[in-house]
């Protein structure tokens, strides 16, 4: 028997297999192929552009910027103007200031939470799909059950009832969309689980969890990478809710969705505090749809798109 | 047919069952005793009290004797007691469901109304400006946060039409036209995203339809292009829109939540906001499962349309 017929990029990997990072390692051609497919997609590159100079602002921002965000300025309620680009708030903070912060609580909370989705989800999709049978259903009403309710209401329930903080609202978007993550990999690797290769390593006896991370988990990459940036946008807005709510970050630490709680007081006259925030959202949950997207017209080649 | 509508019901019996026990069991075994928030956690409650409150509250089985009052409770409309006002709960709910179901109602409506409508226009001019300009008004739709819409849609309708919310909700059947004057603003809010996401899906769903023989042959036959678009294309089209619709129906949930305590309207979700911040748990265990039984609700529904719109579905039951 030999091992290389077994690898996927063999002729009888799918169209999924041909997305492994495995392929990429191996096969300096594909990952060009790749990176030339993303480079004309228009849609992808700016996705890809907003999210890195967002991340660069959040960053770099308040490290040039001449104030802070819990510096107190003397006047309150500022209009912008060239010192305080997106103004001043009620105790004459500088909004900009605020935003880039704000910047960095999105990407902390966002990222940290779809890495906590993907940690509950990608194992049990994994152990679902691989043993199968009971065990396979069992887990599968589980997530059914857990789809039953709104995220939205499930990430308030589980914030609200923790105790409103910014790891709270982290756990509770995490658990909330662990479910979409359980049932994309269990498809996914149970369609790679019929693949010679699997059937040959189990024979071998390859021990399972050698299997389920080696030969699964790694060819299914792809999928999973565009199922993470699609979840990122989700889990910038679910933030902003529960911040907005009140459920999340928690004062003095800024964050978008609580700077727009903290505008509706002031709107009639100040209505840039309302403005500012919002569009920040909107931008960066535009710029990840854009690069899921993307990446799914790039590195998931089976879906068509319009 | 029939069968089919059968068992689909019975499949979310399970689903309901499971739903409510992970809101009882996430409301009763976080932490943050509810007699503890009570008494203040004061060092002056003793042991006796405490059990005394518990038996008060309806807390001194064990959690599945508690769990089966709560849910036969659900069935017989005896939900207890709010724990901060002492209102029946029955009373609240009465008052709230109505107005979240007319929101989301409202919501779905508009959703379908527009974005199916510009949805064709986008797929039939395709490559043209206002397709384009549909297309990215469809993404940007998807990706505004309601409750930005919303906070801005007060600010524009108090400066430019003197707009505000009512203090009081007037109910539709005191009022119709006062009621959806009341109404409008918060159900376009909460519709967005169902909207960009319906005008997004009939796109795509009617530019693949059009390339299809049967679209072809009504035009060959020489069926008036009305006829073609209509009955051949978009009523072919409308199945893959319907399961996304149904799908998004979780975010319709969430939307309208946040825009009632936006806009203060009484409804389902203000009450749970409201429960959750002065942790009032009976409440805050009727109202979340109340919208995740809608939820599972319109997700049945939508399959059951489903099964009417597809003619394979129909023939090969």
């Amino acid at each position: 028997m030999t091992l290389p017929a077994m690898t996927p990029g063999s002729a009888q990997a799918s169209t999924l297999a041909d997305v492994t990072p495995e392929i990429v390692q191996t096969n300096g051609s594909r990952r060009r192929e790749i990176v030339r497919d993303f480079a004309h997609n228009r849609l992808g590159l700016v996705g890809l552009l907003i999210v890195v100079v967002t991340l660069l602002a959040a960053v770099i921002g308040p490290l040039l910027w001449h104030t802070s965000y819990s510096d107190q300025d003397a006047t309150r309620l500022l209009s912008p103007r060239m010192s305080h680009p997106f103004g001043t708030d009620e105790l004459g903070r500088d909004v900009f200031s605020r935003i880039l912060h704000g910047a960095l609580v999105s990407f902390e909370v966002s990222i940290l939470a779809v890495l906590i989705a993907a940690a509950i989800g990608v194992p049990i999709g994994l152990v679902a799909a691989f043993y199968g049978s009971v065990l396979d259903g069992v887990l599968m009403r589980c997530i059914d059950i857990l789809f039953a309710i709104p995220p939205l209401v499930l990430a308030i329930l589980i914030a609200g009832l923790l105790g409103p903080s910014r790891i709270n609202a982290m756990i509770a978007i995490g658990v909330v969309y662990a479910p979409p993550f359980a049932r994309v990999v269990r498809g996914s690797a149970l369609s790679i689980m019929t693949l010679p290769y699997v059937e040959a390593a189990r024979a071998l006896g390859v021990p399972r969890l050698t299997i389920m991370v080696r030969h699964l988990l790694r060819n299914i990459m792809g999928p999973l990478i565009v199922l993470i940036t699609v979840y990122l946008s989700s889990a910038v807005l679910t933030e902003a809710s529960l911040s907005f709510l009140g459920l999340g970050t928690q004062p003095p630490e800024p964050s978008w969705g609580s700077m727009l709680r903290d505008a509706r007081a002031y709107m009639q006259i100040a209505p840039w505090l309302a403005i500012f925030p919002g569009a920040a959202i909107m931008l960066l949950v535009l710029g990840f749809n854009f690069l899921g997207d993307g990446l799914r017209d790039t590195l998931d080649p089976r879906s068509t798109h319009d | 047919m029939r069968r089919q509508w059968v068992r689909r019901l019975l499949q979310a019996v399970p689903t309901l069952l499971g739903m409510s026990i992970l809101i009882f069991g996430l409301v009763h075994l976080l932490p943050g005793d509810v007699t503890s928030a009570l008494t203040g956690g004061e060092a002056g409650a003793n042991a006796s009290s405490e059990a005394a409150l518990r038996k008060a509250l309806g807390l001194n089985g064990s959690i599945p004797l508690q769990y089966w009052h709560f849910v036969t409770g659900l069935f017989s409309g005896h939900l207890g007691k709010s724990f901060v006002t002492g209102q029946s709960i029955a009373t609240i709910m009465g008052g709230a469901i109505p107005i979240t179901l007319e929101i989301a109602l409202l919501a779905s409506l508009m959703a379908v109304a527009v974005g199916m409508p510009l949805g064709v226009l986008s797929a039939l001019k395709r490559n043209s400006a206002s397709d384009l300009l549909g297309r990215v008004a469809g993404l940007v739709g998807l990706s505004v946060p309601n409750f930005w819409l919303a906070t801005l849609a007060l600010l524009a309708t108090s400066r430019f039409f003197g707009w505000v919310p009512a203090l009081e909700w007037t109910s539709f059947w005191s009022d119709p036209l006062e009621n959806l004057s009341q109404a409008a603003v918060p159900a376009f809010c909460v519709s967005f995203y169902l909207l960009a996401m319906v005008m997004r899906m009939t796109r795509a769903s009617m530019l693949e339809v059009l390339h299809e023989g049967y679209v072809r042959t009504a035009r060959a036959k020489g069926a008036p292009e009305r006829v073609v678009i209509v009955r051949h294309a978009l009523r072919n089209s409308l199945i893959p829109v319907v399961t996304v619709v149904g799908t998004q129906v979780g975010s319709l949930m969430g939307g309208v939540t946040i825009i009632e305590v936006i806009f203060g309207i009484p409804g389902v979700g203000n009450t749970l906001i409201n429960a959750v911040y002065t942790r009032d748990y009976p409440l805050i265990e009727v109202t979340a499962v109340f919208l995740a039984a809608v939820f599972v609700i319109l997700n049945l529904a939508v399959d059951l349309v489903y099964g009417l719109l597809d003619p394979r579905l129909r023939a090969s039951t």
